[in-house]
């Protein structure tokens, strides 16, 4: 019966480990149990090539040379410095985090590593218990399309190219950036780089990146500067709240639940043959206050400020256009 | 659980398991499969493999041992495998990243316990690579969620079932309501309660910034067995087939309700145009966000969807008319 893969690769790294000599592919062939399965050259070869890669890709450092004073081809070994994960030990507050951690991710690109990670530090002897309570358990997603190949490329040291749509002025534009990394910050995900049109350090919403994003040139051509903290740069950009107004409205009686118990009553009036009441309201975003209040149709009236009560009127004018109706 | 056989997941896990096995001598086998999150049965089967593996020679004194007794198991011969694989890069990433966003985040985890957690691993791991990965979980939350939200901790922590004053925005309503909290959530910049809403009958999230009003009771919190978890990895609303849908043109202004909301199908239009597939529940939130969005947005379907929006938009500026100046 032919010797499971696993089996053959599980060998071949403990050969590997316990040489000191650099082994050559046939020396391999003849002492690893499994290659024996392999009937010609060519389909150990084939065979071996599978098994390199399948241990380099777990990030096995497996070490090519020659034994010194001897002639032939190149031979493999494990460094077992290389191998090996250092010492570790946690203290339990510190496991715990380490728990917390590696579920904060609900991502395919790093579900899985943290697993991986985890089992390793089991490995080791680190007792790291998965069920541990906790306040408050963050989660964080990257499902943005753009997210992958950006973190491809930010890994890679690559040039990237995409289109970004703009909200003010409304605009989408190809943009050509040195990625520095991929943030997220208050929910969202930016990627923060050079910005090679405008020749300087940018921040980019990643939801607003319209279609492909395209990779440039060789790995390695991005150099990340030191000093740069992609957290706080993210959270420069972002715009700061606005002053915080304050409004006056009518709201029908017994409407508007959602208007209501973010205001204070300041009175009551019967208004177009309604009973309703008065009421003052801290707005800290009057632009998106504005949408709120005119969603709530006929149930809620701006008495202060008049900006507003312009705003919520314009926003019903084209409501009613863009319900078809010709105002 | 997945107990997958192929080599891509087995590897890692059979390098892991003597170094594991030798750390915790005598363990029961169920136990270690639960840490490796595979079944008993395919924890034996990887035992029985390495059973056959070991030195170059391959006889009885260098084939990798173990000694079962009753349901545990010892490694008595580790044939030189006595520390597990180093992290990858990808693994250092992933956990160190998380392990920062926990430190930089108040409230959510012992910083101090953090930030030795990271020093230990980074030392461990080796060169200690700027990863180009940062995760911030601050919120998107006003000062009176923060009140919220401690007293909702509270609840969780102590085991103890709330009564919660709660805006439901669909229906524009607020209700009161008696839950049994099951776990906080902070997801996407929004912190969430996860529990058995006993008005629901069933598992609800409650977004804190809705929470209009928290009592700790005297009560236990005793979600029923059959309350499970949401699986938060395909994002916290899952589309209900009870849904409508609306196809909507946004304007570049309203491109962010495809970024905020379910939307399914995204066509590119000109000028900067997008058509979108959106899903609604209940009719009346429906018209609420399209009158906000005024002009930002044509209603293309269903005709009774944008009947009703111009209807109130109507009555909203007839009202709006009659206003004396003030």
């Amino acid at each position: 019966m032919a010797i499971a893969r696993a089996e053959r690769l599980v060998n071949l790294v403990l050969c590997l480990l316990s040489t000191r000599q650099y082994l050559s592919a046939e020396r391999i062939r003849a002492i690893v149990p499994g290659y024996a399965d392999a009937v010609t050259d060519e389909a150990f070869f084939r065979m071996f090539e599978r098994d390199k890669t399948e241990l380099r890709d777990l990030g096995v450092p497996l070490e090519i040379g020659r034994n010194s004073g001897v002639d032939g081809p190149d031979g493999y070994r494990i460094a077992r410095r290389d191998y090996e994960l250092g010492d570790i030990d946690l203290e339990p507050d510190e496991a715990a985090a380490v728990a917390l951690a590696a579920r904060l991710w609900d991502s395919p690109q790093f579900t899985g590593a943290a697993h991986g990670a985890l089992i390793k530090l089991r490995a080791a002897g680190v007792d790291v218990d998965q069920d541990v309570h906790v306040a408050v358990e963050p989660k964080v997603r990257t499902s943005e399309p753009a997210f992958p190949p950006l973190l491809a490329a930010v890994q890679q040291g690559r040039v990237v190219e995409f289109d970004y749509r703009r909200p003010v002025p409304v605009e989408v534009r190809r943009r050509t950036v040195e990625p520095w990394g991929v943030v997220a910050w208050r929910g969202r995900w930016y990627l923060v780089g050079h910005d090679r049109d405008r020749r300087a350090p940018r921040c980019f919403r990643l939801s607003r990146i319209v279609g492909e994003v395209a990779a440039l040139g060789k790995a390695g051509a991005v150099q990340r500067p030191d000093a740069v903290d992609l957290l706080s740069f993210v959270a420069r950009s972002e715009p700061t709240t606005q002053n915080v107004a304050t409004a006056t409205l009518w709201v029908a009686r017994g409407k508007a639940q959602g208007v209501r118990r973010r205001a204070r009553p300041v009175g009551e009036r019967e208004y177009d043959g309604e009973p309703g009441d008065l009421l003052e309201i801290d707005l800290r975003f009057p632009d998106s206050a504005a949408n709120w209040i005119a969603g709530f149709g006929p149930d809620v009236l701006v008495l202060e400020p008049e900006v507003l009560a312009k705003t919520v009127r314009e926003k019903l004018v084209g409501a009613l256009r863009g319900a078809g109706v010709r105002a | 659980m997945t107990a997958s056989n192929s080599s891509a997941d087995r590897l890692p896990r059979l390098l892991a398991l003597v170094p594991y096995l030798l750390a915790r001598p005598g363990i029961p086998i169920d136990e270690a499969a639960a840490d490796f999150e595979v079944t008993p049965r395919q924890l034996r089967k990887d035992l029985e493999l390495l059973w056959m593996c070991g030195l170059p020679g391959y006889g009885p004194g260098d084939l990798i041992d173990l000694s079962f007794e009753g349901e545990t198991v010892t490694v008595t011969f580790d044939a030189g495998m006595s520390r597990p694989l180093r992290l990858t890069a990808a693994e250092a990433t992933a956990l160190l990243v998380a392990l920062r966003a926990l430190a930089e985040t108040p409230g959510v985890a012992d910083k101090a316990a953090v930030r030795r957690a990271v020093a230990k691993i980074e030392a461990a791991v080796g060169q200690a690579q700027p990863a180009g990965v940062a995760v911030g979980l601050a919120v998107r939350e006003g000062p009176e969620t923060a009140l919220v939200r401690d007293a909702v901790s509270a609840g969780v922590l102590r085991g103890r079932a709330l009564r919660l004053r709660y805006y439901t925005p669909s229906r524009d309503e607020v209700t009161d309501r008696v839950v049994d909290p099951m776990r906080l959530l902070l997801v996407e910049g929004r912190s969430y309660l996860e529990a058995w809403c006993r008005l629901a009958d069933g598992v609800r999230l409650f977004r804190l910034d809705r929470v209009d009003g928290v009592d700790v009771l005297d009560e236990a919190a005793s979600p029923p067995p059959h309350a499970e978890p949401t699986d938060t990895s395909e994002g916290l609303f899952r589309p209900d087939p009870s849904q409508r849908t609306a196809v909507l043109v946004l304007e570049p202004d309203a491109r962010w309700v495809a970024e905020y909301y379910p939307v399914d199908g995204l066509t590119e239009l000109a000028e900067g145009r997008a058509r979108v597939l959106m899903r609604y529940a209940d009719t009346p939130w429906m018209v609420r966000l399209l009158l906000g969005l005024g002009g930002e947005v044509r209603v293309e379907r269903p005709a009774e969807l944008a009947e009703a929006v111009a209807r109130q938009a109507e009555a909203a500026l007839r009202r709006a008319d009659h206003l004396p100046a003030t």
